[in-house]
Formats: structure tokens, sequence, C-alpha cells
């Protein structure tokens, strides 16, 4: 029964990680932008959340309801300024400027909030669960993440193959000239992407914060476990990002059942194997560079 | 050498007004120079050898190239600074070197696109469904399983869908069997009905002279010979096509086919 229980919280801390390597995964399909500020982001959605909702008078668990919008403006305002203008010069250029801003922002963020440990208070919320035996137990709030990670993933596939604009956001990925011949101002349709991108790291980071304390320099760690979803799942693949995200977090649960300290390493291991095995990853297009 | 195609009326309005355009690679000049200018309903074709500079005088009359020098006027509207999305709209459409579909799209969706800010016209779906039956058969299959004549029939008609005056087609014929590349042509004389102006780039001087009302000749980015396929003499064009050199001509499909 504990394996079935490594399984289980496997795949809903796998969720989480879905969640948070969506954006990853659409900024490089998209734009072939590699956001080495992805999870610092996450930490200021998480720090945001903490200063905003208490001031605006709105419960922690709706926090989102600021943060998303706020972020998706932020994501279209920085692709069309920074992000576009890096993107003008080289894809090193576009690494160099992400890795600077993650610095950035570490710095401006230990400035501001000092480097201790915060969380963000959704009361009782956090303990409550389900439990269907006395050795399983899911927390309503890995639930409530894994089935947001689900209907987000779900909405973007649906809005990219099914809507104008998605089908001109991969016109954009595919053939920029081309598209641009058809009509496309790709720079507008790259803010969009990036718009969405940094709503859904908002809601991973807020994720996290509820999940866990967190700090200044949260964001570092978690963008590597990002990093191994997206390529796990496969370069391209909204749903590939998803299985990506459980099969990181399944080995990782699993590895910690055999061995508390070999939970990370397991998930590194698996991640390892893939980019062995089948450097496409499971759904993949094409090759992880 | 008689082209076929009627050349429309001297009376006829100018629709695309070039002038003095240069354009360079980095350092290197591409396009030196070069003036023309079309009058609506006519067929106009670039020729030259590779490297002519014919692809970069397209790419820049659709303003994926920035010019160095020089202006473009559609129907006398200055569009030399106007990105290639305001340029469609202004009524530009180029079909690109390479055909340049969108592989992981479907046929259906690559038509789409070419929807995407189309103007009001004769062109719609159900008008490109009509001339190619196959691609509403073939809708949903990806666009990269085409072959290459389908590929550039789907890359046509999504220049198409946007209803432009004037429809820059760049090596229509390129990698294509011979057979393939009549089909298409033929298809040229419908789309002068529909009051369309184009302005194409052919390596195969054959199949310029058969289709065009002007002629027109670059050698190393700059202007050799112009005139009608009825004014030009073989001579003259195998000259203008290959500089001062006589050389044999070997290209394929090239320049001495036609005598």
């Amino acid at each position: 029964m504990v394996w079935v229980n490594a399984l289980i919280q496997g795949i809903l801390v796998g969720g989480f990680y879905a969640l948070f390597a969506c954006g990853l995964s659409l900024l490089f399909g998209v734009m072939g932008i590699i956001n080495l500020a992805h999870g610092d982001l996450a930490v200021i959605a998480a720090f945001v959340a903490l200063t905003l909702a208490p001031a605006a008078h709105v419960p922690m668990v709706w926090s989102f309801v600021l943060v998303v919008p706020l972020f998706a403006l932020g994501g279209y305002v920085l692709q069309r300024t920074l992000l576009q203008a890096s993107l003008n010069r080289s894809p090193f250029t576009t690494l160099l400027v992400t890795f600077g801003l993650s610095v950035v922002i570490e710095n401006v963020l230990l400035e501001v909030f000092t480097s201790n440990g915060q969380s963000l208070n959704i009361g009782t919320l956090i303990a409550d669960s389900f439990n269907p035996t006395t050795t399983i137990s899911v927390p309503y709030l890995s639930l409530v993440v894994l089935v947001v990670a689900v209907v987000v993933l779900g909405s973007l596939q649906l809005f990219l193959s099914r809507t104008r604009t998605g089908r001109m956001i991969r016109a954009v990925a595919d053939d920029r000239e081309a598209a641009q011949l058809s009509g496309a101002n790709y720079q507008h349709l790259f803010g969009i992407a990036a718009a969405i991108a940094f709503a859904t790291v908002a809601l991973a980071g807020l994720a996290y914060g509820m999940y866990t304390e967190f700090s200044f320099d949260a964001g570092t760690a978690n963008l590597l476990f990002a990093f191994e979803a997206v390529v796990i799942g496969g370069i391209g693949s909204l749903w590939g990002t998803l299985v990506g995200g459980i099969v990181l977090g399944i080995a990782q649960q699993v590895g910690g059942q055999i061995n508390p300290a070999y939970q990370i390493l397991a998930g590194h291991l698996v991640f390892l194997a893939v980019l062995v095995v089948r450097p496409r990853g499971l759904f993949g297009v094409r090759a992880a560079a | 050498m008689t082209g076929t195609a009627t050349p429309p009326a001297e009376s006829a309005p100018v629709l695309l007004e070039v002038r003095n355009l240069s354009a360079h690679h980095g350092q290197l000049p591409a396009v030196r120079d070069v003036s023309l200018s079309l009058r609506a309903g006519e067929t106009y074709a670039v020729i030259g050898a590779n490297g002519a500079g014919k692809s970069t005088l397209l790419r820049t009359l659709a303003g994926l190239h920035r010019p160095s020098a020089g202006t473009v006027r559609l129907d006398g509207v200055d569009v030399t600074r106007l990105s290639p999305e305001r340029r469609l709209q202004a009524g530009i459409a180029l079909v690109p070197e390479g055909r340049r579909l969108f592989p992981s799209l479907s046929v259906h969706e690559n038509l789409l696109v070419g929807t995407y800010r189309a103007r009001p016209g004769p062109f719609h779906l159900a008008r490109v469904h009509d001339l190619f039956p196959w691609m509403a058969e073939r809708r949903n299959q990806k666009a990269a399983a085409l072959s290459g004549g389908e590929q550039q029939a789907v890359a046509l008609c999504r220049a198409l869908l946007a209803n432009p005056r004037l429809l820059l087609l760049d090596e229509l014929s390129l990698g294509l069997a011979p057979i393939i590349v009549e089909r298409i042509y033929a298809l040229l004389p419908q789309l002068l009905a529909d009051g369309l102006t184009v302005l194409l780039v052919e390596q195969d001087v054959g199949q310029a002279l058969r289709v065009a009302t002007h002629l027109h000749c670059l050698l190393e980015g700059s202007t050799t010979l112009t005139g009608t396929p009825d004014e030009l003499r073989q001579e003259d064009l195998e000259v203008a096509y290959f500089g001062g050199l006589h050389l044999e001509p070997v290209a394929p499909g090239g320049a001495g086919e036609e005598a």
C-alpha cells in the first residue's frame, strides 16, 4: 500500500510540476526562449500575493484573481520590450538576458523581502485531505493543483488548436516570415504567448507558496524540475509536459519511498534515462537540443 | 519568341512603382538600383540566373527585407517602410521561395492562416476547394506530408485567400516536375481575370516567356534588359541573363530552349 501511496503522491506532485513547466514549454515552443528566470517569476508571484492579497482584503486562496492578470500583463510587456529586443539579437543573447533577469530578480527579492522564509497562509485548507484508506491521504490542495494543471493544459491545447489566434501562434512558431506574409504581427502574437506563459507561472508560484515555505532563491531549484518535466514529456507537446511532470513526480516519490535520500536523485535518473533512450522525449516532435 | 498572355491596355493604371531600389545582404549588394513599374492586370516576369537578386527583390517588395535605398509605391502610396503584415493588408502577397508552408499545421489550417487578414475579394475557401478539390478531401493531413507540387498549390492558395491586388510569385517551378509547373501556371489566366496583377520571378526563362506580358532581366542585382516578349531578341536575352560571356546555355530549362 505504501507504493500505491507513493504513486498517488507522485501524480499529485506531478500536476504541480506540469503547471510549473507549462509556461517554460510554451515560451520555448513558440519563441525559442529558454527562460532561465522562469522559476524566479513563480517566486515573484508568491511574494506579490503575500503583499497584495492582505492589502486588498482578498483571502489568500483567491489571490490568483489579482496575481494572474497582473502577470499576464507583465508577460506581454516584458515580451514586447526586453525579450523581443534580445530575440532580435540572438538566441544566446536571450539566454544571457533571462539569466541576468534571474539574478536581478533574486537580489531584488532579497533586498525587499529579506531572506526569511514565507508562506501563503490559506488557513486550515492546507491540512484538509481525503483519506480513502488509513495509509493513503490525498490533500485537497494537491488535488486542486492537479485539476488546475489539467484544466490549464487542456484549455491551452484547445486555444492553440481551435482558435484563430492560437492557430496563428502555431504558424509563427513554425515559420515566422511565412506567417508575417499572411498578415501576422508576430511581435503581438509572441506577446500573447508570453502573457499566457506568465499567467501559468503565476498559478504555479501561488500553488508553490501555498504548499510550502519559500524564500527569494526558491526559483532556481524548481526551475530544474520544470526543465526535466518539459524534456521528459517532449518539447513542443503540452500533453507531453503533463505526462513529463507526472513521470518526474512518480519517480521522485517512488525513489523517496525506497530511501528518502534518493527522492531527488530518482527524478534526475529518470530524466537522464529518457534523454538517453528517447532524446525527443515521450511525446516530443523534435529533439532536445 | 512570343508570349501568349495579352498585355493590359497602355492606359491601365500603374499599380506598383519601384524606384531605384537597392538591397544588401550585410555588405553585399543583392539588388542594385532597380526600377520597374507594373500596370494593373500585367504579368511581369523578373528573370535571371541563380544569385541575380530576384528573390531578394521580391522579399524587399513584400517587406521581409529592408531596402538600403529606393522607394516602393503601391497604387501611389509609399509602402517602403511598411512591415510585411501591413503590406499584405495594403494588397501585396508573396508566395515565397520554397513554399514555406507551416509543417505542423494541417492543409486546412494552412489555408485558414491565409484568411487571417484577408481583404474582401473573389477568393475564399469554397473557391479554393473548387480549384483543388483534393484540398477539401485531405484537409486534415499535415502540410509536411504533401508532395512538392501539392505544397506549392497550397502556398499559392494561402496567398490568394488574402485577396491581394498584387501577387508576387517566387520561383513556382523550383524543384517541381514540368507537368506540375504547367498545371500551376495554367491558373494564371483565371487569376488575371479576377483582377490580380502578377509579378513573378523565374529561373526558367521559357516558362517566363510563355506567361509574361513584360520581362525584366537581372544580372548580379542590376537590370540588364527589359521589354515585352515580342520585342526581345534571344541573343540579347542570353547576354542579359548570363552576362557578357557567351556561355553554352546549359541551365536546366534554361535560356537556350526557347529558340
